[in-house]
């Protein structure tokens, strides 16, 4: 088939050819094409095969609003062939058919399925047995449906972006309407966004006769500095904010003013056969006439509400095609059957009060059953609809501040008298559909009605009508119609369903794409790469796992020394006239009373006793206090000081050198020697004992050095300056070389604490555990006389003993329990669980920490940790495994 | 959900700007019963009207704040330090 004549309005450029294929054979389209009308051109009739019959569908509405050519493009699907631009090498399949579209053994179910397959017939009939559901539902799922997800996508195709814009005001539709109030907005001096689902702002007119003054007013809006986003679909509105789709950018838009342009949608008529390809809405022709240059048939019969119909008429006559018959609605006629196998080859149509009746034979049956304003945008941002019986549709009635309506969608422009449509006709003579995207027709509305579903939410979630792709924009008002006429109530009683969002198609990709957090890296992480580190994520953090052998590295420790990259823990510096009373009243043990130069142990507890973060905490001097906190639990700790800070609203500041600080720790028996090689300090144990803290210049750079001893040996944290990273870390490992010390990365690092049961928050507790039952009683000073968080909770829990403890366990070496592995009681019963477990080379055995019932909690008692299928039994300890009076600590 | 918030200290911003903080309620002065307790630890009014509540400027100044909104429609009556919002009734 060839095109028509050049069209003045025309958007293909003949020129240009564009090559894809269509179910694998090549076709040629021009640029300027959709999918839909370089097939049609081509002859293609049937551009998908329907939901739950299988009936052919063709090209009804060409606006991307119907489910009929839903296509897969490049194996993704749910793509309307009708809007979707054409380009070069793009591989189109069709959906819900087999084995091809042409011969679809499904399509049976439309011959014979009828009186079986009423609204919930899935649940009426695949009941039984039960047993077999599985497979029901699996025959049910292949035979419905658009399309298939593929199952598995080696690389990421887009990416979707959020983008906020404040505007003072958005255009919602790009029709003459939206260009002229966002054009009138933006010369008024105003911040103007415009987002139309077309490709070209301009809708309806560019396809009417109107394109010249369309693409004029598009031009003038812009030029006045109207921001306009194009195949940009508003998704729906939610409190005042809409989303927009565009692309791969998810816009989200705020704007004091809100104008709704969304136009009418024209509407179907619902007579037998009325799905039929070859059945198309005049706003369809139109479009493929003007906009691609095709002819949409040869010999066409029009049946419309209003002077839609003799415009096309006259429009299908300018492009050469034969217009056999107008059944005008105001004349008292209308269609009653549309008839042929694969596409119309004779349309019936009746006079409206039965005294007529003609059959005529036709390749096109265009019709215009009048247009339903597309209010649901407005609805969602609280607009409301009624009635207008006149007009036969429900039109805006009322508005919130700051939101307007123009155009069609407000009713304007709409002169001329139209006439009502029936709710159906030709019933006896075949299906007649409601909704053509779930296959629901007139009679399976009578039938959910007769069942009771009598009201048009009820009808909507039983039947399904307006929940397909097209979420009511053809079927809506054609259900709300026969709805009335079944229960006899008027179309105001019957009313409209909810609208909701979405109202247009949107990939999940742009809804579920991540929230992006940007990657957290050590001022020293390039060094780890360069040693061989295995890098894993942590909570934000990338940190190095092993360096290849972590038993080997937690074994250095021990034996000579080791150095880790610890710069991922929380730092906060506490300052003030109040920062040690505002500590006592954070923490359940006292900082007033630590000296300058010392460290203290911290757990924070929350005012219902539970331990939430752990840390240590330097004075360092009256009025100044450096706190750590978990990796993890940095930022947290830091929203808790600094809303506990506002809430007392005492003298003290918080700053946040989390960032800005690198710290390593250095430990192991040589660690001294190492220290001492680094710095000024007398680093001997009288003058730099267990728990100092002192400032001092580490390789030339200032650094505040902690001695404590998470890993279990003599060892120094070091905090220094984050843009001296790689300096210090390079001059440890160099002054360490000649002592055997080696980096050790984040798993030697977990069997080392694990061999001193220090704990991990998060890991060995959970948000019901409390110091009590962690096995640190010592840390909580109720005896302190000022109020402190979490502790009348930890009053009421050192009155009633927990009944669960942490402990540590202890197995021959061999199997390692999975952690979150259950402990057994006598009878087989699980009464706890492990938090952590290790393989330790050190200790020669399998060790871990477990909460276990209190009765338990005793050097020497045995539980039996069940994991999988194996039953392991272990020996329960309450001190440390490595050094458990802290000796070498202290040393 | 989707409204504004005006942060006391850098203005208005999208509300994900933000961390909710819950409303504001009052912690017990003396030692509570544990019933009192439990109720200061779980219970919350959740009225549908307004309340006051805390908000954190996470992904700006990170200071916490005070607003009073209506829980029905989200709007935002006011926001203010919790210096100033001591002194608002």
């Amino acid at each position: 088939m060839s095109r028509l004549p050049k069209q003045p309005g025309e958007r293909i450029n003949r020129a240009r050819t564009v090559r894809f294929t269509f179910d694998g054979k090549p076709v040629d389209g021009l640029a300027g094409d959709t999918i839909a009308s370089a097939l049609y051109v081509e002859g293609q009739r049937t551009f998908s095969r329907s939901f739950k019959y299988h009936r052919r569908r063709g090209l009804l509405c060409c606006a991307g609003q119907c489910p009929n050519c839903l296509v897969a493009v490049d194996g993704a699907p749910g793509v309307r062939a009708c809007t979707e631009p054409l380009r070069e090498g793009m591989r189109v399949e069709h959906l819900n058919a087999s084995p091809s579209l042409e011969r679809d053994l499904m399509a049976v179910t439309d011959a014979v399925g009828g009186p079986f397959t009423p609204p919930g017939f899935y649940y009426k009939t695949f009941i039984r047995p039960r047993r077999l559901w599985p497979l029901y539902e699996k025959v049910l799922r292949n035979a419905a449906g658009l399309g298939r997800l593929r199952e598995k996508q080696d690389e990421r195709e887009w990416r979707s972006e959020y983008r906020r814009r404040h505007a003072d005001v958005l255009v919602i539709g790009g029709g003459l309407a939206g260009l002229r109030a966002a054009l009138a907005a933006a010369e008024a001096g105003e911040d103007v966004v415009l987002a139309d689902e077309g490709a070209e702002p301009g809708g309806r007119a560019l396809a009417d006769g109107r394109h010249d003054e369309a693409r004029a007013l598009a031009a003038r809006a812009a030029g006045a500095g109207v921001e306009i986003l194009s195949s940009a679909p508003a998704l729906g509105c939610f409190d005042g904010l809409v989303a927009v789709w565009q692309g791969t950018t998810l816009h989200q838009i705020r704007a004091r003013r809100l104008i709704f342009a969304t136009g009418a949608i024209e509407q179907p008529l619902v007579f037998a056969g009325n799905d039929l390809p070859g059945v198309m809405l005049s706003g369809a022709v139109r479009r493929l006439i003007s906009l691609y240059a095709v002819a949409p048939g040869t010999r066409a019969v029009v049946a419309a509400t209003s002077d839609r119909g003799l415009e096309v008429a006259e429009a299908l006559r300018a492009a050469r095609v034969e217009v056999v018959a107008v059944a005008d609605l105001r004349a008292g006629w209308t269609v009653l059957e549309a008839q042929g196998r694969k596409q119309v080859r004779a349309v019936v149509l009746g006079a409206i009060d039965g005294s007529a009746e003609r059959r005529i034979e036709c390749d096109l049956l265009v019709v215009s059953g009048g247009f339903a304003p597309a209010t649901s945008l407005v609805a969602q941002a609280g607009g409301r609809t009624a009635y207008d019986a006149r007009r036969g549709h429900f039109a805006l009635a009322d508005l919130p501040d700051g939101v307007e309506a123009v155009g069609a969608v407000a009713g304007e422009g709409a002169t001329a008298p139209e006439a009502v449509p029936p709710a159906v006709s030709g019933a006896q003579r075949g299906k007649c559909f409601a909704c053509i995207c779930e296959d629901v027709t007139a009679k399976d509305i009578h039938l959910s009605v007769d069942e009771g579903y009598d009201s048009i939410e009820l009808s909507k979630r039983y039947t399904t009508t307006t929940m397909g792709p097209c979420q009511g924009r053809m079927c809506q008002l054609p259900a709300v119609r026969l709805m009335a006429q079944e229960t006899g109530q008027d179309l105001q009683s019957v009313g409209t369903t909810t609208a909701r969002p979405p109202w247009s198609t949107v990939p999940l990709g742009a809804l579920a794409g991540p929230t992006y957090e940007p990657a957290k890296r050590s001022a020293i992480h390039a060094r780890h790469r360069e040693l061989g580190a295995r890098v894993q994520w942590a909570g934000d953090w990338r940190r190095a796992y092993d360096y290849g052998d972590p038993q080997a590295e937690a074994l250095a420790v021990h034996e000579s020394a080791g150095l880790i990259d610890v710069s991922t823990l929380g730092k906060l510096i506490v300052r003030g006239p109040d920062a040690a009373e505002f500590l006592d009243r954070l923490y359940p043990n006292r900082f007033s009373n630590l000296k300058p130069g010392r460290i203290r142990y911290g757990v924070l507890t929350s005012d219902a006793g539970r331990i939430m973060d752990d840390g240590t905490i330097c004075r360092l001097d009256d009025e100044s206090f450096y706190v750590t906190t978990t990796s993890s639990g940095a930022g947290a700790v830091e929203q808790w000081f600094a809303w506990w800070l506002a809430d007392w609203g005492m003298r003290v500041t918080l700053t946040d050198v989390t960032q800005g600080l690198a710290a390593v720790n250095l430990a192991g028996p040589r660690a001294r020697e190492i220290m001492g090689r680094l710095s000024e300090l007398d680093c001997s144990n009288e003058a730099f004992a267990y728990l100092d803290g002192k400032r001092a210049a580490v390789a030339g750079v200032p650094s505040l050095i902690l001695r404590i001893g998470f890993v279990g040996e003599v060892g120094y944290e070091i905090h220094f300056p984050a843009a001296y990273g790689h300096h210090v870390w390079d001059a440890i490992l160099e002054a360490g070389a000649e002592h055997g010390i080696r980096p050790f990365g984040l798993e030697p690092q977990r069997i080392l604490r694990l061999q001193k049961m220090h704990i991990l928050v998060g890991q060995d507790t959970d948000s019901e555990s409390t110091p009590f039952g962690a096995a640190m009683p010592w840390i909580v000073k109720l005896d302190k006389d000022e109020d402190f968080i979490g502790k009348w909770a930890l009053e009421h829990a050192a009155e009633h003993p927990s009944e669960t403890a942490l402990v540590g366990f202890a197995m021959p070496d061999g199997d390692v329990p999975t952690e979150g592995a259950a402990v057994l009681d006598e009878r087989g019963e699980p009464v706890g669980q492990v938090t952590s477990a290790r393989h330790s080379r050190q200790l020669g055995q399998v060790i871990g920490m477990a909460w276990v019932p209190s009765p338990l909690a005793a050097d020497g008692a045995t539980i039996t940790i069940s994991d999988e299928r194996r039953r392991l039994s272990a020996s329960v300890l309450t001190k440390p495994f490595y050094d458990p009076e802290g000796e070498v600590l202290r040393s | 959900m989707s409204y504004l918030l005006t942060c006391p200290n850098c203005g208005t911003r999208e509300v994900t700007d933000f961390a909710y903080g819950g409303e504001v309620s009052r912690r017990p002065r003396e030692r509570p019963s544990r019933r009192e307790l439990g109720a200061y630890n779980y219970f919350r009014r959740n009225v549908a009207g307004v309340q006051r509540e805390w908000w954190y400027h996470r992904s700006g100044c990170r200071a916490w704040f005070v607003a009073e909104r209506d829980t029905r429609d989200n709007r935002v009556l006011w926001t203010a330090l919790p210096d100033e919002a001591k002194a608002m009734q």
